[in-house]
């Protein structure tokens, strides 16, 4: 895609975006209050787990949760009976006080476009034929951005249930973290394609409207990929017609809700060179965009043990592996080496996000794929609970 | 098995695994391993997000043309990086077939979009065949598909690079990236993207041409997924795995789990607090180690393929230096491997006379 931003490269600096809030709310208070939360950063630092965690806290705290999972581990997606479930919420049984509970979803984004479709097709004729398409089929399964753009499809339509005080949502592992924002837009602007609105113009006008720049370029699109291709993409862009302003008007409440004071954004890192730098840039494009980050965590945290520095010094494990009491010593020294350098990564990311509260999760000592491992990772985002 | 033995057993290397485990810091370190036993080695970045030119100390993020990250020095190969993305490599494709008045308007009108979305998989063959053609810009490339023979050119005499490191797209992706090129060939019947995907397949099924290397973590998701992508990628795209990379292993050490009376038996005296500070860093590192030997196994168990393993370096800036210490300790995972491990298992059998 010609127009992806780049996130940039490690080391150089972003200008912060402004702060959303003064003072930003804790996390417990942004799990008691807000009524969307989205839980945003790179792949693989534990954005589904985070995003759960968050919701069991809330329902453990006697709110009605939802949370909207897009690529659970496959153990987590058992536990929370997501496996068998099709695109609508499931409760998820548990020690939840009244009036409280967990619901959890896992979005399935093909359904939620041919909802989408449904709603806004001026009858069944017209949706049928939509769906039926294969240029759609590919749309809603393999365009990239659709994911993203169905994920907060899915969030406005539960919010707008009324059933759930929260949703939670997890992005999807995007490789570039603003997809998550502008996914809406862009498939706003692909199904407007310019090239597409001249093509269907013989239809209207007469084969003569179109100019010979696009009669010649649409020969050279069907001679690369085949005219079998042109024809379906045409078709599509014909039975959609008319259903662009439902789209679009629909895109907009999408947003206004991404842009309410009872949404916020919840960036998680792991405090790494590559995870931090990415994450940084995504508050700076949060920024951009007049939102602001209202939490970070910060996911396996090596922790500081607390071995007076002076003991440390110069005790990197030789080789072979001493026994005994240097040993722990060169342990020691490693654990407080690694730790040292992510706090340099923590504290950048801080600077990122100002205003932002943050939170540390430590490494744990076993993977979470039960709710008894979502509890236990809700103790550490939220220490103040009882 | 030497290094550069490992690094030439095909002409190219895919690197994959799921975000986070470390893919990027694996396609670096295998290209300065190469680099190290002589080779020129291409690093080619599919998603050019900057990670990678990062791990050689570079600020700057890679385009489409070559730039030389590391130069040849005595006895070192050269590595240089590109960036290979679909909509570059559809403008090269298309000037390439005497379409270049169109390619232009085609890049900036948003119709590689279209066509991605009319044609799922397209952006993969692109990429794909631009790989392709680097590789057959190699040396010694007009060989026959089997290995080297006689006449082989020493690496390094010819034009092109003698390995090409492609740090593949996150894992999930990465199945569809290497099978599409087959569901291609059974959708289009005619036409130069048929072609395209014919060439494209028949590179990622010469295993003298080409192998893909999984990364993964030794946890337990990441062993899944690595277990799952690895049986996918055999079954259908036909692609020979290379050994798998298991990144960040805390390296052993044996801790006494007592501090106060390790110091004291060392002639040491330290405080209770000292103490038990040591004991909870030594507790959590067994933890660690115990938990990561367990997935070890379990992988062994489940997947069998050779293992390589790379340490935790004990910090979370890795650069140039850190690359370096990694090459070194896959040139020393690489030496527990046996010298030619496409015909040894089958040697081994034969001796035993079957299974």
């Amino acid at each position: 895609m010609p127009d992806d931003p780049r996130p940039p490269a490690p080391g150089r600096a972003d200008p912060p975006g402004p702060p959303a809030r003064d003072e930003g709310p804790a996390l417990d208070e942004l799990a008691a209050r807000a009524e969307v939360l989205v839980c945003a950063g790179p792949g693989g630092v534990g954005k589904t787990t985070t995003a759960a965690a968050i919701a069991v806290h809330a329902a453990l705290q006697g709110r009605r949760a939802c949370v909207v999972t897009i690529d659970p581990a496959k153990r987590l997606a058992d536990a929370l009976g997501l496996a068998a479930l099709g695109n609508e919420p499931h409760l998820v049984e548990g020690p939840w006080p009244e009036p409280g509970g967990l619901w959890a979803l896992m979005l399935d984004t093909k359904s939620t476009f041919d909802d989408l479709v449904h709603r806004y097709a001026g009858g069944s004729a017209q949706a049928e034929a939509i769906l039926a398409n294969r240029f759609y089929r590919n749309i809603s399964g393999a365009l990239s951005g659709t994911q993203e753009y169905m994920a907060v499809e899915k969030l406005y339509e539960l919010h707008e249930t009324g059933r759930f005080d929260l949703v939670v949502v997890d992005t999807p592992p995007t490789r570039q973290a603003l997809d998550f924002l502008d996914a809406p837009r862009r498939l706003m602007r692909f199904l407007d394609n310019r090239i597409f609105r001249l093509l269907m113009m013989p239809t209207r006008a007469g084969l003569r409207a179109v100019n010979v720049a696009t009669q010649l370029f649409l020969r050279t699109v069907s001679r690369v990929v085949g005219g079998e291709v042109v024809r379906e993409a045409l078709a599509f862009f014909t039975a959609f017609e008319g259903m662009e302003q439902g789209f679009r008007e629909r895109t907009d409440r999408v947003e206004a809700l991404l842009r309410s004071p009872s949404t916020a954004f919840v960036l998680v890192a792991t405090p790494r060179a590559g995870a931090t730098a990415e994450a940084a840039y995504f508050a700076a494009k949060l920024g951009e965009a007049g939102l602001g980050v209202a939490a970070v965590v910060e996911n396996r945290v090596f922790p500081h043990f607390g071995v007076p520095a002076a003991l440390l010094e110069g005790k990197d494990a030789p080789t072979p592996a001493p026994g005994g009491y240097a040993a722990l010593l060169a342990n020691a020294a490693d654990l407080d080496r690694v730790a040292t350098s992510e706090d340099v990564h923590i504290a950048s990311l801080v600077e990122h996000t100002p205003g932002a509260a943050l939170v540390r999760v430590p490494f744990l000592a076993e993977e979470v794929h039960d709710l008894d491992g979502l509890v236990t990772v809700a103790r550490h985002l939220f220490p103040g609970a009882g | 098995m030497e290094p550069r033995a490992f690094c030439s057993q095909s002409n190219v290397v895919i690197v994959a695994g799921k975000g986070g485990v470390g893919k990027t810091t694996v396609a670096a370190t295998l290209a300065v391993t190469a680099a190290r036993s002589g080779l020129r080695t291409l690093l080619v970045d599919v998603e050019s997000t900057g990670s990678l030119p990062a791990l050689f100390g570079r600020s700057a993020p890679l385009d489409y043309r070559s730039v030389t990250l590391v130069p040849a020095t005595d006895g070192r190969g050269a590595i240089s990086a590109r960036a290979v993305t679909p909509d570059d490599a559809l403008v090269e494709y298309l000037d390439d077939h005497g379409l270049r008045r169109v390619s232009k308007r085609m890049a900036t009108t948003g119709t590689l979009e279209l066509v991605a979305t009319a044609i799922p998989g397209i952006k993969d063959i692109l990429v794909l065949g631009k790989v392709k053609q680097l590789e057959q810009s190699g040396p010694a490339r007009s060989q026959p598909a089997g290995g080297p023979g006689p006449g082989t050119p020493e690496p390094g005499a010819g034009p092109g690079p003698d390995l090409i490191v492609v740090d593949a797209p996150a894992a999930g992706h990465a199945v569809t990236f290497l099978t599409t090129a087959r569901g291609m060939l059974d959708a289009i019947g005619v036409g130069p993207i048929r072609a395209q995907s014919a060439d494209v397949l028949e590179l990622l099924t010469d295993p003298a041409r080409c192998q893909v290397l999984l990364v993964t973590l030794p946890e337990e998701t990441p062993v899944n997924e690595l277990v799952e992508t690895a049986f996918h990628l055999e079954d259908r795209a036909g692609v020979k795995l290379a050994p798998v990379v298991v990144n960040g292993l805390i390296p052993p050490l044996a801790l006494p789990d007592d501090a106060a009376e390790a110091a004291a038996a060392a002639g040491v005296e330290v405080s209770p607090a000292v103490a038990a500070a040591l004991d909870a860093a030594g507790a959590f590192r067994r933890r660690r180690q115990d938990l990561q030997a367990a997935q070890v196994e379990r992988l062994a168990a489940e997947l069998p393929l050779p293992q390589l393993h790379l340490p935790l370096l004990w910090t979370s800036d890795l650069g140039a230096a850190e690359v370096e210490t990694l090459a070194v300790a896959l040139e020393g995972a690489v030496a527990g491997l046996p010298a030619t491990p496409g015909i040894a298992p089958d040697g081994a059998r034969r001796e035993q006379g079957g299974r």
